[in-house]
């Protein structure tokens, strides 16, 4: 572990230089007037990440009631039809209200104009829309569980979800409002990246997590809206019957499989792209060294989001599409392995004759190469055709889109709030207890999906309520790796709310990181930087030195550094 | 078991290479089942050596060029290498170039049927599996002979369901309005375990049947018993037969206990109440009507969701029925 | 003048023309976005109409040309209107811009009434979508019933791939490899699941008229605005974006009139 515990905000003197008692965005209008009406991109940001943590606190409370329900074989805790409902509300409210905005909405909006040294993002008032629009997305849903829970999975797979006695109209229509929120996020987020950009920041002088913003807001632009006009048709199907789904009129059920995968996997990327982005900050910060081939890893962003739209097809290897299109499906899915596999490589060429911190979000970073590299790897064998036959539905998916999307984004997005936690609050959180619940969740999750992988493999089948007892010893070890990942969310739950009230104060960089949102004052003030600061490469690190008056690394002469 | 044979079957299964399955797959019990192994265990270990690669030199690096006391700033090195990186662009490139033609290869194979294979007609409605052979005869699990190619022709009466059977490595959607087709070639005798693996609602998980492989000769000799226990069997056990085998009990106890339709328990001659609001008795008249017709006198408190079953029961069997729950009710 | 120009600067923003360019490429965006929203449409119409072209070519005679026609002229000659009133904003001439603004909410009007009769006629004569297609007045009378649901009727025709089981009906073939006989294109005779047509056509036509209404409210923002003179050389980017956004309803309609009506 680190010995040099000054370097991750431990015992900060207190003479730390902290904007928590001065004007800050926090503190800048009173009241909870001046949160809801807000325009500011984060104090959004923030309100984004409270809600979208209290979704991932519903979603993870339905994930645990499925795995304890599959204790046993038989019934344990619910019956079948509640077993139904609460996987299809877990993958439902973990995907459109917590995953999809997690890190663009919640994170991004807190960073991204602080990256580019901007006031805000190009529409703020389209912001907060969105945010309205979320809100709005996700009292309708909660209402379609009061209402009559929908038990149809996340997919709404026809004819099933147009023949299912349900409130699906509700939730398709809250998933249809929701993608509006997305979308709003998405052409800000594009619009302020072209246009916001300071003088000096070309394109390849931008954070790679803004490479990652900005390829997660072309997808969620260009494919949110075939999500909406199939989400539409849902709807006028069920209301109306207009028979374009249905096969009793006429109408095909696998169309409405491709137009709901022509969103659905780009969706993939808008969880996992910003994650990358993520990745790329924490891995040079906590390296202490420049990123490894930058221009790699910024063209792989924009070559997953091009790729991303031409692989929907694999999810129907099954579904008696023909051989042609599988074969082009397959094909085009392996291409879009290769930008992440640079990626990774990248990452690591990033570690080598570094001085490596490690620190709770390196850690985080550190599982997201271990885990991600799991996801990523039996992705292969899902695009493998004939090998995909046989894990196509099983729990074998199921572990590898949780190493994915889990592993992947969820992790990096926790490591993101640790390392952007004191720019947001201004407070340090316990270093501690951020290692100890990063292993917790570590080797929770890894119990837990491990196990997936060989009981999926030998042909349990996904989304089912009663099974063989061959899987129960697999099911058993499954639930008890999500509880031990609960422990670990609880935990970090405790030492964050902990750091708002006792927390030291933050300097204003922490870490050491070279990118624009580090040379403002921990909170930032309300109108982002009293001067802003030139544009350089957001990677050089070597100006920034520790400095114990300071509490917090401050940019040295160049001259004093050689 | 000695050490050394507890050491070979151990690498055995890791390996792959035993056909009574393996860490990761179940048994092979068909001709396909082999080909999609080899390329699972190749993916395997290619994915292992990658995986051991990302992992080693993280772990190497973390040990290395960790910050420590007297180790406090990076060396110097470069922040790109054009080289270097385009080799591992290149080289997995080439890898899933070889993944991708090998999967399609064999998918190929798993998707051809050879011209002289038997036929099934499989049809999935919720949640049941139904076998119809080229006879006629339907019934609830799929028997088939050993080392014969066997063709699945199928379609579903409602929502999508998806015929998997893992010990023979296929699974094909099964969707209302088409034919499904698929094909295998048992190598192995006994029972093999089917799934649906397309969610379908309450009772999915129930929606299980059974392949049973015979040896040579086993398969005609059910066949022709199966075929006519209409004839052999009194009217009474051959309803109770077809109560179960046609997807009756799906829906329908026989206990009391009510399901996604009505019991059937002592129903014959009894009244029972419409969802329209009157009364009427359920004798032989009523029972048909509902088979054929199950829209036209909906019972109170229940859903008009069954299915009809005109053109799908002969009248022999519909009276086999009538007389299973005549008898039951006495 | 500068000081108009002051106003309507957002804080964030260093300048107006940093201010207008963001807008302008926010409308663009949004615009793509309505594109792929119809684009899925536009694929359905695609599969269908690849699958079952006799479907299309049979029911496309009961849309009434000359009043699509009609509509198509309307909307075009309001793009014309639409793009003078951005012009007028842009020279500061108020009363023509307060004027275009209204004969292009009215063509929008005309467009929809229009439309409301051609509705009403097909509501009349039973062509509606999928569940509702119930063919009956004189003029539809060939036009076929829904086909039963496929079950497992008996065999339609030769065994396909010489099986000796029982075919279901063909059904839909959607993506999958269209098993059906040889298409009829010039056929008398109602073929199939003719309800088909119609669902995409109300699905379509309904879609754009939603985004007729929404361009027209917009415009009736703008006249407002405009009446109290809000516009001139110096700020018109909402009229100008509000004329992107109506083009592009113009031009769905102009794909749809041929697709729909035009079909042979």
């Amino acid at each position: 572990m680190v010995t040099n515990d000054s370097t991750v905000g431990h015992g900060t003197p207190a003479a730390v230089e902290n904007a928590l008692g001065a004007d800050n965005y926090l503190n800048h209008g009173r009241g909870l007037g001046s949160w809801f009406t807000t325009l500011d991109h984060k104090r959004i940001g923030v309100m984004y990440l409270v809600s979208i943590l209290a979704s991932f606190l519903l979603g993870g409370v339905f994930a645990l009631l499925v795995r304890t329900e599959l204790l046993t074989s038989q019934k344990t805790i619910m019956d079948a039809d509640t077993y139904n409902q609460l996987f299809t509300l877990h993958g439902a409210v973990m995907i459109f209200l917590f995953i999809i905005p997690g890190i663009p909405a919640a994170l991004g909006n807190f960073v991204l104009p602080l990256m580019l040294g901007a006031k805000d993002v190009a529409f703020p008032r389209l912001n907060l829309a969105s945010y309205y629009f979320w809100i709005a997305g996700a009292v309708l849903a909660l209402l379609s569980i009061v209402v009559g829970a929908v038990d149809t999975g996340w997919t709404f797979y026809t004819p099933y979800s147009t023949s299912a006695n349900s409130s699906v109209t509700m939730i398709t229509f809250a998933v249809f409002i929701l993608g509006f929120s997305s979308i709003f996020t998405g052409l800000n987020f594009i619009v302020t990246i072209h246009k916001l950009r300071p003088a000096g920041m070309g394109w390849f002088r931008m954070p790679l997590f803004l490479w990652g913003l900005y390829g997660t807001a072309i997808i969620q632009v260009l494919a949110t809206p075939v999500l909406g006009i199939t989400l539409l048709l849902l709807i006028v199907e069920r209301a109306l019957g207009v028979g374009i789904f249905d096969p009793a009129l006429g109408g095909d059920p696998v169309l409405y499989q491709h137009f709901f995968w022509f969103y659905s996997h780009p969706a993939v990327y808008i969880m996992i792209l910003p994650a990358m982005g993520v990745i790329s900050e924490l891995v040079s910060t906590f390296s202490r060294k420049h990123i490894f081939g930058y221009r790699f890893i910024a063209y792989s962003s924009i070559a997953i989001a091009a790729i991303s739209f031409l692989v929907w097809g694999h999810h129907m290897f099954t579904s008696g599409q023909s051989n042609l299109m599988s074969m082009i499906f397959s094909f085009l899915t392996f291409l879009v392995a290769i930008p992440s596999a640079i990626k990774v490589f990248n990452w690591i060429a990033t570690m080598y004759k570094g001085a490596i911190v490690l620190a709770t979000p390196m850690l985080y970073a550190l599982s997201f190469l271990f885990l991600f590299g799991i996801g990523g790897l039996t992705g292969l064998f899902l695009g493998a055709l004939a090998v995909d036959v046989h894990l196509h539905d099983t729990y074998f998916i199921v572990a590898h889109f949780h190493y994915v999307m889990f592993g992947g984004t969820v992790i990096a997005f926790l490591g993101g709030l640790h390392y952007w936690w004191p720019k947001m609050t201004g407070r340090m959180y316990s270093e501690r207890w951020g290692r100890i619940a990063a292993l917790l969740v570590f080797v929770g999750f890894n119990v837990t999906f491990f196990t997936q992988f060989v009981m999926g493999a030998q042909g349990m089948p996904r989304r089912y309520y009663n099974y063989l007892p061959q899987y129960q010893a697999y099911h058993q070890l499954s639930t008890l790796g999500s509880y031990l990942m609960a422990i670990g969310f609880v935990v970090i739950a405790v030492y964050l709310l902990q750091s708002l009230f006792r927390g030291a104060p933050a300097p204003a960089n922490p870490w050491g990181s070279a990118t624009m949102e580090w040379q403002t004052s921990s909170p930032p003030p309300a109108h982002n930087f009293d001067a802003t600061p030139p544009a350089g490469d957001p990677y050089d690190l070597e100006p920034w030195r520790w400095d114990a008056e300071a509490g917090g690394y401050v940019r040295r002469a160049p001259a004093a550094s050689a | 078991m000695s050490v050394i044979e507890r050491v070979v079957g151990l690498t055995g299964r890791l390996l792959g290479t035993q056909s009574d399955g393996s860490f990761w797959m179940p048994v092979q019990a068909s001709t396909g089942a082999p080909g999609v192994d080899r390329l699972f265990h190749f993916l395997f270990w290619l994915s292992l050596a990658f995986f051991a690669l990302i992992v080693g030199l993280t772990v190497l690096f973390i040990v290395r060029y960790r910050r420590r006391a007297g180790r406090d700033e990076p060396e110097a090195s470069p922040s790109h290498n054009t080289a270097l990186e385009l080799t591992w662009t290149i080289v997995p490139l080439l890898l899933v170039f070889v993944i991708f033609a090998w999967g399609f290869k064999v998918f190929l194979d798993l998707n051809t049927p050879p011209a002289n294979s038997f036929e099934v007609l499989v049809t999935g409605q919720k949640w049941k599996w139904l076998f119809t052979y080229p006879n006629g005869h339907v019934d609830e699990n799929l028997h088939v002979p050993i080392d014969r190619p066997i063709r699945l022709v199928m379609t579903s009466e409602d929502v999508i369901h998806s015929f998997f059977v893992p010990d023979f490595r296929i699974k094909r959607d099964v969707v209302p309005g088409r034919y499904a087709k698929a094909w295998f070639q048992a190598t192995r005798t006994g029972e093999f375990q089917v799934y649906c693996a397309e969610y379908c609602g309450t009772s999915h998980s129930d929606m299980l049947a059974k392949v049973i492989v015979y040896e040579p000769g086993g398969f005609e000799r059910w066949m022709a018993e199966a075929a006519d226990f209409l004839t052999k069997l009194p009217p009474a056990e051959a309803g109770a037969r077809l109560f179960t085998s046609r997807g009756c009990a799906q829906c329908h106890s026989m206990s009391g206990v009510g399901g996604i339709g009505p019991t059937l328990k002592g129903v014959f001659g009894h009244p029972v109440q419409l969802a329209a609001g009157a009364n009427v008795v359920a004798d032989e008249d009523y029972i048909r009507e509902s088979i054929l017709e199950p829209q036209a006198k909906v019972v109170a408190g229940f859903q008009p969701v069954m299915p009809t079953y005109k053109g799908r029961l002969k009248d022999a069997e519909i009276t086999a029925l009538i007389e299973y729950l005549k008898k039951s009710s006495e | 003048m500068a000081e108009n120009h002051a106003q309507h600067l957002a804080h964030h923003f260093d300048s107006a023309e940093q201010q207008f360019e963001s807008g302008k490429l926010g409308m663009w965006l949004f615009l793509a976005t309505e594109i792929l929203l119809f684009g899925g449409l536009f694929c359905a119409y695609a599969v269908y109409r690849a699958n079952h072209p006799e479907i299309f070519v049979y029911a496309h005679r009961y849309l009434d040309k000359v009043m699509g026609g009609i509509n198509t002229g309307v909307l075009i000659f309001s793009s014309l209107t639409m793009a003078w009133a951005v012009r007028a904003a842009q020279k500061g001439q108020q009363r023509a811009l307060k004027w275009l603004l209204a004969v292009t909410i009215a063509c929008g009007f005309v467009f929809l009434g229009i439309k409301f009769v051609e509705y009403q006629h097909k509501w009349k004569e039973g062509l509606l979508w999928g569940k509702r297609f119930a063919p009956h007045a004189e003029g539809a009378t060939a036009v076929a019933s829904p086909a039963s649901p496929p079950a497992l009727a008996p065999p339609a025709g030769g065994g396909e791939e010489g099986t000796l089981l029982p075919q279901a009906a063909p059904g839909p073939a959607g993506l999958a490899r269209a098993d059906a006989g040889p298409a009829r294109h010039e056929s008398a005779e109602a073929p199939k699941n003719v309800q088909i047509f119609f669902g995409v056509y109300f699905t379509m036509t309904g879609l754009h008229g939603v985004h007729v209404i929404a361009g027209m409210v917009l415009l009736g923002a703008m006249l407002v605005r405009a009446v109290r003179g809000d516009f001139g050389p110096e700020y018109f980017t909402p009229v100008d974006l509000t004329g992107l956004y109506w083009h592009l309803v113009d031009l769905i309609w102009i794909f749809l009139f041929p697709l729909l009506y035009l079909i042979h």
